[in-house]
């Protein structure tokens, strides 16, 4: 670049000299932000719900690490049997879990139910974390597997039965994104595995696909939505897909989940393959959860 | 033309004494305490970047309040969904000035009591906060500890009536950053 005249030299200083101050005094903050702005830093996504289970299934979240979640739940009977049995009330069955955050990506649990007094187990790993940033992860992926055990007596005794008909399997893989603040979905593809099944012609394999999210009300109340699409040939004779309507409503260190459902059982296998209830005809069941953790080893942090 | 060149010189050399003039880190240290009867709440930022210019006196920092790292899970989770809402507002910073500039003298190392006044944004609310601490100057690094209280009301920082005994109405916020000549 030429300059045609000293004035126009002495114009660019004298600009130049007077710029420097103004970028000192106000621009320092912007300075910082452009020093800052760390191309390199991975977000996650967090909190896409308030707890572990989206209302009787799993949602995408873990316990954190060294965190234990009590989690007790009630189911009543059909709202349909009116008001003789109080819309249900007077008919509760209930599961007692405790899970246990191992890792940043592992979990299990531990469960036992009234209904058909049933033990059962998980164990939940999160594969991806959806992100932005350095690493950009348009979704968040878990695996879960849950091991059940009926430990109901025998229907009939008198013939040759085998401990591990009692014993059920569960794998589900759960896709999920946190759209907004206020709206996380979910789509769980599962499969259920019976190693003896009701009638001869029945398959040990039952393949179903759960779709399910939550909108947030207000900063601490979500209303949930869950329901489960039990595949054509996958489905037991006389069972209903299982769909809960609830909210999750959070207050400091609890999380009470309160529902609607046609589903009687808690665990995969019973809320997924065994629902014989309808929910359009009125089969309905009230349920809460709740859901209080207990922070049993502390995460080590950084301080001087 | 050699008039030019000498006016070339001596702005490159007025950006070389203004650069020599400013100090930063991005691991600066910010920690906060909430005390009551009934539950303590700590957390620790060590993520914080700041910028010192020792010419003017002017200090700002910035920080991302996700990085803020509690004892409790649930506790962290709370704070960025509930109290501070780091979805909307990701960054709290500071922009002030030390208020007793002619009283420490860079150039020699030794400790200086120092205050400093400016506004600090945070849920975005921006208000103004003094803070008083000490500043070490050590073989051309600096050292900025210091301390204040802010009140959640002045923030808009609502704290529902179930656990408002658990929640102090007045945070004490430290400060820890160590600073290097910025290159």
């Amino acid at each position: 670049m030429s300059l045609k005249n000293n004035k126009t030299a002495f114009a660019i200083w004298a600009l130049m000299t007077l710029a420097l101050p103004v970028v000192a005094q106000d621009d320092l903050m912007k300075m910082l932000d452009e020093e800052t702005t760390d191309k390199n830093k991975t977000e996650y996504a967090t909190a896409a719900f308030k707890t572990t289970r989206l209302i009787n299934g799993h949602s995408i979240e873990n316990v954190a690490p060294g965190v234990l979640d009590f989690r007790i739940s009630h189911r009543f009977g059909f709202v349909s049997t009116g008001a003789y049995e109080l819309w249900g009330l007077d008919n509760a069955s209930m599961r007692m879990g405790f899970d246990y955050g191992l890792t940043k990506r592992l979990m299990i649990g531990v469960g036992r139910s009234t209904y058909q007094k049933q033990f059962d187990g998980f164990a939940k790993y999160k594969v991806l974390r959806q992100s932005s940033g350095a690493r950009n992860m348009p979704l968040s992926l878990s695996v879960v597997g849950t091991v059940m055990y009926k430990s109901l007596k025998f229907d009939d005794p008198s013939r040759t039965n085998y401990q591990s008909s009692n014993f059920y399997y569960c794998g589900q893989i759960i896709f999920a994104r946190k759209f907004t603040e206020g709206l996380s979905l979910q789509l769980m593809p599962t499969v259920v595995h019976y190693n003896l099944v009701p009638v001869a012609g029945d398959p040990n394999d039952l393949f179903s696909v759960g779709a399910g999210g939550r909108f947030k009300l207000s900063k601490r109340v979500s209303v949930n939505v869950e329901y489960y699409y039990q595949l054509p040939a996958n489905q037991f004779a006389g069972t209903y897909n299982s769909l809960s309507v609830g909210f999750d409503v959070e207050t400091g260190g609890h999380v009470f989940q309160l529902y609607m459902t046609n589903s009687t059982g808690m665990t995969e296998r019973t809320f997924i393959s065994e629902t014989t209830g309808d929910f359009f005809k009125g089969d309905i069941r009230l349920g809460f959860t709740i859901s209080r953790v207990f922070t049993l080893r502390k995460p080590r942090i950084d301080q001087e | 033309m050699k008039r030019i060149l000498i006016i070339c010189l001596l702005t490159g050399i007025s950006l070389t004494v203004f650069s020599q003039s400013l100090f930063m880190t991005r691991s600066g240290q910010i920690s906060f305490f909430s005390k009551t009867s009934v539950e303590n709440i700590d957390a620790v930022n060590n993520e914080v970047t700041s910028i010192l210019n020792s010419a003017s006196g002017e200090v700002v920092f910035a920080v991302l309040v996700k990085s803020f790292r509690f004892e409790k899970a649930l506790m962290e989770e709370h704070f960025n969904e509930n109290y501070v809402e780091s979805d909307k507002f990701p960054k709290s910073t500071f922009q002030g000035k030390i208020t007793n500039l002619a009283a420490i003298d860079f150039s020699k190392d030794g400790s200086y009591p120092v205050t400093l006044a400016g506004d600090l944004t945070l849920h975005g609310v921006k208000q103004p906060v003094t803070a008083s601490g000490q500043l070490d100057v050590a073989s051309g690094k600096l050292i900025l500890k210091g301390s204040f209280t802010v009140a959640l009301a002045d923030y808009k920082i609502e704290v529902p009536s179930l656990v408002k005994d658990k929640i102090s109405k007045t945070i004490d916020i430290r400060v820890n950053c160590s600073y290097e000549p910025k290159k």
